[in-house]
């Protein structure tokens, strides 16, 4: 069976709210440690991918499969099982207001009933990860954006999920605040075999993560490469989506040389 | 026509949403602590304007009756009539009102911003039942802590009344507690409990619905905390009349 080698994988999803139609068919797949790259204009359905992929939302036909299991038809109790591979870090972070930002990291151990002593090295060791170890006792009030998107991506990472989902994960910061949360995302997915859906409209990030590595020298030190003339990354894929339909996928070259209209538009526009 | 039909759907949700509270309320995780804070924030948070509230409708009540009980030489049963005002319809109806403007309104407020927020989304990714986690707790809170606080407005209202009757009318304050006595019966008390812990039960729920059911962003949570606050209301004084129709003729004799 095919779907052992993917981690994602959308079956002709269909979706509608009312008479908007915001999936139309829509398949494609990522495999273990791929970064799938979902790229569209405002309101075609980018976010809706996530939240069907987390269960947050149900589709009207097709299928959605996670680790090769089917999971369209689950239970609210039975996605509770799926959610525990999956982190999602949300467009604007999505703390909660009322919980300093360790309690916010530990919220998943604390609802699995982890003893305070097995909580603690985990959350300050993605905070470490997030490289926000002083930020441990703020209010998310405190924090600027990119602060908050760095928590959000600290608290979805425990557990160790294989699968992570970036819902707009830079959209509105600063150039180099972006470039940190990409090589967050570089880290994951080059280290620690991630897989993933990014979902932007931003070129920039596209640049980075089509196109940049990370390696670990001999004395553990990170090292971001590009990719160059030789080289060519094959764990990023992108899909490009308009009107609920996937009207690309492939690599960024492939991207880049495309003809279509649409794709044209948007990569010049962006930049 | 469309109105009738969203007002029926909201019935459902309604109706679903109740269900999905009852069916999760004694299976793990119970959220004990968060119960506890609940009835804290929502219960004990609002004493000082039940006390108030309390107080002055009590003393308003003595005042106004004060005069037309004196031209008929009664003015001795001015106690009785303010307990029983009290604990039939004013402590319950006016304590809850009170509770619906000010913690019916802040729990569609708070549930709405966490959803626009995506903070509730959130939860569930990180694998806890928002109904369990936040619409329990405040129903817990809420069915338990009304009644509380309605016993506390009764008992405050009842003193409020003696002050003005004392004060204003030189009653003795023998005549007016030994009075006030006979309006505390059993049943009296009993029926009194049962509205508030009805229209807790309606601040409550009305409150998360309307949160939960949020759309439209930030101006979508004003919308909805205006709206928790007119239904609640609207829906405390006419559960009022059934449940004093039913009180008065299961409890209290004809």
């Amino acid at each position: 069976m095919a779907n052992k080698f993917h981690a994602i994988e959308f079956r002709d999803v269909s979706l509608a709210f009312g008479d908007r139609v915001v999936l139309d068919r829509v398949s494609f797949a990522v495999r273990y440690g791929e970064s799938k790259i979902v790229m569209g204009g405002s309101g075609t359905g980018k976010s809706t991918i996530l939240r069907l992929t987390l269960g947050l939302i149900k589709p009207d036909s097709g299928a959605i499969l996670i680790d090769g299991e089917d999971i369209t038809f689950y239970t609210e109790e039975q996605m509770m099982k799926v959610r525990h591979k999956i982190g999602m870090v949300f467009q604007e972070g999505a703390l909660f207001d009322s919980l300093s930002v360790y309690d916010n990291v530990a919220y998943r151990l604390r609802e699995q009933k982890a003893p305070e002593s097995e909580i603690e090295p985990v959350v300050m060791r993605m905070l470490r990860f997030v490289d926000l170890e002083d930020a441990v006792d703020k209010m998310p009030n405190e924090l600027s954006g990119g602060m908050r998107r760095r928590v959000g991506i600290a608290r979805a990472l425990v557990g160790s999920p294989k699968i992570i989902l970036y819902d707009e994960p830079t959209a509105g910061l600063d150039p180099i605040t972006a470039r940190t949360i990409c090589e967050l995302a570089l880290k994951l997915r080059d280290l620690e075999e991630v897989s993933s859906i990014f979902v932007t409209h931003r070129l920039q990030d596209i640049e980075v993560l089509a196109s940049e590595y990370v390696v670990r020298d001999d004395f553990g030190n990170l090292i971001f490469e590009h990719e160059g003339d030789k080289l060519c990354l094959i764990n990023t894929k992108f899909i490009m989506l308009k009107d609920g339909n996937v009207i690309f996928s492939g690599s960024d070259e492939e991207m880049r040389g495309s003809g279509n209209p649409y794709i044209r538009k948007f990569l010049d526009n962006e930049r | 026509m469309n109105l009738i039909i969203r007002g029926i759907i909201q019935v459902q949700e309604i109706t679903l949403l109740i269900w999905r509270v009852l069916r999760g309320i004694f299976r793990p995780p119970l959220y004990l602590r968060e119960i506890i804070r609940q009835m804290d924030v929502l219960g004990f948070g609002s004493l000082t304007i039940i006390l108030l509230t309390g107080f002055f409708t009590g003393a308003v009540l003595a005042l106004n009756t004060g005069n037309t009980l004196q031209k008929f030489g009664v003015q001795s049963v001015s106690g009785q009539l303010v307990a029983t005002s009290l604990i039939r319809e004013l402590g319950p109806v006016l304590t809850c009102l009170m509770l619906a403007g000010r913690v019916g309104s802040g729990i569609a407020a708070e549930l709405g911003s966490m959803l626009v927020s995506e903070q509730i989304d959130a939860m569930r990714a990180l694998g806890s039942d928002p109904i369990k986690k936040l619409v329990t707790p405040r129903i817990v809170a809420l069915v338990t802590m009304a009644p509380a606080l309605t016993v506390i407005c009764d008992m405050v209202g009842t003193l409020g009344g003696l002050l003005a009757a004392i004060s204003f009318q030189g009653q003795a304050s023998s005549v007016y507690m030994s009075s006030a006595k006979v309006a505390v019966t059993y049943n009296e008390i009993l029926g009194g409990l049962i509205k508030p812990t009805v229209f807790g039960f309606v601040i409550a729920i009305i409150g998360c619905y309307k949160g939960l059911s949020t759309t439209g962003g930030t101006v979508g949570v004003g919308r909805s905390t205006t709206q928790s606050v007119v239904v609640s209301s609207i829906l405390i004084i006419a559960v009022d009349f059934v449940l004093s129709k039913l009180i008065l003729s299961l409890l209290l004799g004809p």
